[in-house]
């Protein structure tokens, strides 16, 4: 006994350089497989606020990009709105199946990354705003990716400019399904995988959300097909898509709430067993 | 004594809020960002109680990973620079650091710049190695760890020089 004690207190700096070692090395292995719940994130009240007062200060030198975005969003919510009215008048509407199945929430990026192989974004809403894991964020041109830890102010958001994200995604003129990854490259451009051989593919298509998850509605921009190449199977092509957003200069993003998530998610468990 | 304790709490915040605040966002050239916090590690009073050192220098890595989210990187890469500093101190200082009277303030320029390159390299090597957590990206590993532990060595060479006390 006498000699464990010995043992211990001659080694200390070498069993406690051990043991926190090990710790950080847990966390990073945690942090590097998918969808496991982050023990250390930055949607916490420390973190959150420091990003807050920089941010509150860091906004004002570019507004006026910022309101060009709007200007833009506008134009083109102002078009559809134009041109819908006059065509859902003349039908009668049940009141009782009038329940909105998205709702969206408006939130400030506070942290933004695009260097590292796991990028994560922190903004300034929370539980408290009623965000949950796994609903979908966008922007006025498209996706940017999904909610990853939520404190009470604060939630991250896994970006699609992740190793770890793999979104259901497909062509827009074709409906060909893939699924949309990133190779840590370039900001600017993601990849489509698994795409079939027997859909036509041409340079400057749309790649739009499939809608296959709950995540995300069908229809949402991503970007646009700058090159595709061949498997190397040879059965399916890998796209390379250019990004509609620019991921390095994100100030205003919207969360969307899928009401009917719940209910889709218990579905699909009862069909798992 | 008494001194050297506030100075360094100081040191500790300051590097951490310069670190999350002004660093992170350089993104040179799109990737290249120096993590000038290693200077807490690398000043840190030689002769002190090294389970301390340990336990403060896994505290400002994992701060840094709850800012960055990422994970245990910089933490992991933190304690094993802490762990493995006296070799780098032999290294580079040689008879002053077996004297047990080393004093950052009045050392000579060429052992500081070995002293301070070694470390951030072992430091960056580490923090690349993590995060990339893939050997067969050992060329991207290796480019990304190089770029930026020579944006990082200028910085810290930089700070430490300007914010050295003069006797």
């Amino acid at each position: 006994m006498q000699q464990i004690f010995n043992f211990v207190i001659r080694n200390k700096t070498l069993l406690l350089f051990l043991l926190l070692f090990g710790i950080a090395l847990s966390l990073t292995i945690q942090s590097h497989s998918y969808h496991k719940s982050q023990f250390i994130n930055s949607a916490n009240s420390l973190t959150g606020g420091v990003y807050g007062t920089v941010n509150s200060i860091g906004q004002y030198f570019d507004l006026k990009e910022q309101n060009l975005i709007l200007v833009e969003e506008n134009v083109i919510l102002r078009e559809q709105l134009l041109n819908s009215s006059g065509r859902n008048q003349s039908i009668a509407i049940d009141s009782s199946f009038n329940d909105q199945r998205f709702e969206i929430i408006s939130a400030e990026v506070y942290k933004n990354s695009y260097n590292s192989p796991n990028n994560y974004l922190t903004i300034n809403r929370g539980k408290r705003d009623s965000i949950q894991q796994d609903f979908g964020v966008i922007t006025s041109k498209g996706i940017i990716g999904i909610i990853d830890n939520t404190s009470n102010k604060f939630s991250t958001i896994l970006s699609i400019l992740s190793k770890k994200s793999r979104i259901n995604a497909k062509l827009k003129s074709s409906n060909q399904n893939g699924s949309l990854t990133w190779n840590t490259t370039s900001p600017y451009f993601a990849q489509l995988e698994d795409v079939s051989k027997f859909s036509k593919v041409k340079i400057g298509d749309t790649i739009v959300t499939g809608g296959q998850s709950a995540i995300f509605p069908k229809g949402i921009g991503i970007g646009k097909i700058e090159s595709f190449t061949t498997d190397s199977t040879g059965d399916t092509y890998t796209i390379e898509v250019r990004l509609f957003n620019n991921m390095t200069t994100l100030q205003h993003v919207y969360i969307i709430i899928n009401n009917n998530s719940e209910e889709l998610k218990t579905l699909e468990n009862l069909n798992d067993e | 004594m008494n001194n050297s304790i506030t100075s360094n709490i100081i040191r500790f915040i300051v590097l951490l809020l310069v670190q999350v605040i002004i660093c992170n966002n350089i993104n040179f050239l799109g990737y290249i960002n120096p993590y000038v916090y290693v200077i807490f590690i690398l000043l840190f009073p030689v002769n002190n109680n090294r389970l301390l050192f340990l336990i403060l220098a896994f505290n400002l890595g994992l701060l840094i990973d709850m800012f960055l989210d990422s994970g245990g990187v910089h933490a992991g890469a933190s304690i094993c620079l802490a762990y493995a500093r006296p070799l780098f101190l032999k290294y580079a200082f040689g008879t002053m650091y077996d004297h047990q009277n080393l004093k950052f303030g009045h050392t000579d320029i060429g052992a500081l710049i070995m002293y301070v390159s070694g470390c951030v390299i072992f430091h960056h090597l580490i923090v690349y190695y993590l995060e990339i957590f893939n050997i067969s990206q050992i060329i991207l590993l290796l480019k990304k760890a190089l770029f930026s532990s020579i944006f990082t060595v200028i910085l810290c060479l930089l700070l430490i020089l300007l914010f050295k006390t003069r006797k």
